[in-house]
């Protein structure tokens, strides 16, 4: 039997709102004891490893709804393995793969094959997301019942809206069958065809075609409309605009099945970052205003905003070295995540730790049905210690990702990761 | 300190008045040139320019090449077409490319807003924008207030009307910053499918009848409607654009007072502009033309680092670099 003592830590556990100074003890891959003075029952046990945790806030580990790990189809970029170093970096003990790789993972073999890369990576713990439809081309269903039985936790087309109505309901009905969620990119495509960027002042300063908020609100209505019509489970994600918080917020009051997310980007940046044409700023959906992100903070205390999700999108650094236009959307998020999220939200005083921790790891973990997200005896000892104060300068070069494609190079962030436990064995360790 | 235009021309947006103010003043003893027999002058002699030009242009390009040529530059024009551009070598790659055969200048015209940004920001070489997608063609923007300063003799608190297409128009742009930084008036005149959304923040009255922009401005400047802006569903057809924003001679003619017309070219007659408008006696469109080469030669002369007094000595003989 192996074991592990987290002595001396701030333990937090908004699960069963439990926070105090002690220690927390695990048992082969299981929590075993979470308590003020755990150590003085197992003191002088055999194999004991204990890792001092002083200063550090001691809390289930995180789990990210959303993140794109490029395997298969373009490991020059990012695998799974790499991702899931990446994620336990940054304090992520499981993660969720988009399907929208080469070939789509849109049948039971392919999202075998990423449950299988993912066990030998030994890192984060993967869970797939398969398809809606085939090829995620908004045709027909994939086979989400054989999906599931194989891991699939969730069903998306991301990186693509599901553009028709009819298949969108179908998807939610025949996905409720199985208990799982939908998530849902929301883009309008005739609205946002061709834009490059939020439209408003900055778009029309810069001469790049805009994509206007109501290209993601007419779509999330939709989907929280259709949500009604199927009892169906629909989860947005990457909302990024004040009036989808308002969209959200009507169907929650209305009982309506609809979580949503938001990424650490939209919390913290605005459309300015664009200026100068800079690509690690391009995204979809795109950097908002001031008033979204204001309206975005304050959705993530409130609720209306479940929980924070990475969209952690690697490319290689050709293909952010272009045109504005025609550099491709997304920026990396695994490694940034925790600290961008204390920094913009804890620090401001928006949220306070326990339910930064609720936001990126107890609900995820119940939105997608995931193991974790608990400090509980008997839970899976899935647990990440970091340090909520220490200040720290991003350095793309030291990530554990193949992607440097961030906006946060070289920007001083508040928070780091120390410490990632996944079933009970140290996956990432910080180096200071 | 001198005041100097710094490595760089890629918009007007940047640039102070002053800045605007030294570059219309320095072309000033540079029209000149254009004027004599022979129009050369040794000023930049030994220095080497690339016209880099990624969509089609004849009067640019012919007006930025003979601004090099009387200036005594050494120019080399590249095409997309021809290129390795159109191999699929990236902008990138063509600037590093550039650089490594130690060019002094490169005028870039291209269809991407931001890419003579991207090019400046990777190559120590001076970049000079000859438009960039739908952003800023700087230079238009400049003849432009230089062809109304010679007829207005000032530009501050003149009013000025663009008119056509502001969504797509880098002239627009960079006409509404050069303008407005030197304390004109701008307004802006077209259907709202033409206007950006956020057209009301940038600082311009919005016309949405022509004649009452002609009611008040004392300059037009009428931008060129391209055909796809009817495929691509903006406007019902160009018939339609003619009748309700196209100038023609009655409309003008039912103004109170004369309004100077300007067009950067290339003109779509009949559509945006009536002919006896284009061809009329308030017509200063050929007037642009010729002023164009004397700001780009301004323009060249300035950030090589030709200093701005030193510009009437170029004028005549022998001006070193």
């Amino acid at each position: 039997m192996s074991s592990i003592l987290l002595t001396g830590g701030r333990v937090i556990d908004p699960s069963q709102q439990y926070e105090g100074v002690g220690d927390v003890l695990i048992i082969d891959d299981k929590i075993e004891k979470i308590g003020p003075r755990v150590r003085n029952d197992v003191s002088g046990r055999d194999g004991l490893e204990t890792i001092d945790c002083t200063g550090l806030v001691i809390a289930p580990g995180f789990i990210d709804v959303h993140c794109h790990l490029r395997e298969p189809g373009r490991e020059e970029v990012e695998t799974i393995a790499t991702g899931a170093r990446a994620a336990a970096a940054g304090g992520f003990t499981a993660v969720c793969a988009m399907p929208n790789t080469d070939p789509v993972t849109d049948n039971q073999a392919a999202v075998g094959f990423i449950s299988r890369q993912a066990s030998i990576a030994n890192a984060a713990r993967v869970y797939p997301i398969g398809a809606i439809s085939v090829g995620e081309r908004g045709e027909s269903l994939a086979e989400i019942g054989e999906m599931v039985a194989a891991g699939a936790v969730a069903v998306s087309d991301d990186g693509k809206p599901v553009v028709s109505a009819h298949l969108m309901r179908t998807a939610l009905e025949y996905a409720r069958t199985f208990g799982i969620p939908v998530a849902d990119h929301c883009e309008e495509p005739t609205l946002a065809k061709g834009g490059a960027m939020n439209e408003g002042i900055v778009s029309a300063r810069l001469g790049l075609k805009g994509i206007p908020a109501e290209a993601e609100e007419i779509m999330a209505i939709r989907d929280i409309l259709l949500a009604r019509r199927t009892g169906g489970h629909i989860h947005l994600c990457h909302m990024s605009t004040r009036g989808s918080v308002e969209l959200i917020r009507w169907g929650k009051e209305r009982g309506i099945n609809v979580t949503a997310e938001v990424c650490p980007h939209h919390i913290s940046l605005t459309e300015d970052a664009v200026e100068g044409y800079d690509t690690n700023a391009k995204m979809n959906p795109p950097l908002r205003t001031a008033d979204d992100v204001q309206a975005l903070q304050e959705a993530v205390r409130d609720g209306t905003i479940d929980l924070i999700a990475t969209d952690h999108a690697p490319h290689h650094y050709d293909e952010k070295e272009r045109e504005f236009a025609d550099a491709p959307n997304g920026i990396i998020g695994l490694e940034t995540a925790l600290a961008v999220n204390i920094t913009w939200l804890v620090t401001t005083g928006i949220i306070d730790v326990p339910l930064l921790i609720e936001r990126m790891s107890c609900a995820p973990a119940k939105v997608f049905h995931l193991p974790g997200g608990t400090l509980r005896r008997g839970a899976p000892a899935d647990v990440t210690a970091f340090d909520p104060n220490t200040s720290w300068v991003v350095d793309p070069r030291k990530f554990k990702s193949k992607g440097r494609n961030t906006p946060y190079g070289g920007r001083t962030l508040t928070g780091r990761n120390r410490y990632t436990i996944v079933g009970g064995r140290v996956v990432h360790r910080d180096d200071v | 300190m001198t005041l100097s235009l710094g490595k760089d021309l890629l918009g007007l947006e940047p640039l102070s008045s002053e800045q605007i103010g030294l570059i219309l003043d320095t072309a000033e003893p540079f029209k000149e040139i254009s004027e004599r027999a022979i129009k050369k002058v040794p000023t930049l002699r030994g220095a080497t320019i690339v016209n880099l030009f990624f969509e089609a242009s004849t009067r640019t390009r012919v007006s930025f090449e003979f601004a090099e040529k009387r200036l005594s530059a050494d120019a080399v024009n590249v095409a997309a077409s021809g290129s390795s551009v159109s191999k699929g070598e990236t902008l990138v790659d063509t600037a590093r490319n550039l650089e490594a055969m130690r060019i002094d200048m490169v005028v870039i015209r291209h269809g991407a807003s931001g890419a003579a940004r991207f090019l400046a920001d990777r190559i120590e070489s001076n970049v000079i924008n000859a438009g960039d997608g739908t952003h800023e063609h700087p230079t238009q923007g400049l003849l432009d207030m230089l062809t109304l300063r010679d007829r207005f003799k000032r530009l501050k608190g003149l009013k000025v009307c663009i008119v056509g297409d502001v969504l797509h128009s880098r002239v627009a742009r960079s006409n509404i910053w050069g303008l407005t930084k030197m304390g004109a008036e701008v307004a802006v005149c077209g259907p709202r499918s033409l206007l950006p959304n956020a057209i009301d923040d940038l600082g311009v009255t919005v016309f949405t009848r022509i004649e009452e922009a002609i009611e008040w401005a004392d300059a037009l400047n009428i931008l060129r409607l391209q055909l796809e802006r009817m495929t691509a569903g903006y406007i019902p057809s160009l018939r339609e654009y003619n009748r309700v924003f196209g100038v023609s001679r009655e409309r003008l003619e039912r103004g109170k007072r004369d309004v100077l017309i300007l067009h950067p070219g290339p003109m779509n007659r009949g559509v945006e502009i009536d002919s006896d408008v284009a061809d009329g006696p308030f017509s200063v469109i050929l007037n642009q033309v010729t002023n164009g080469v004397a700001i780009r030669m301004a323009v060249l002369y300035l950030l090589s680092g030709g200093r701005p007094e030193l510009a009437e000595a170029a004028k005549h003989a022998g001006g070193e670099r």
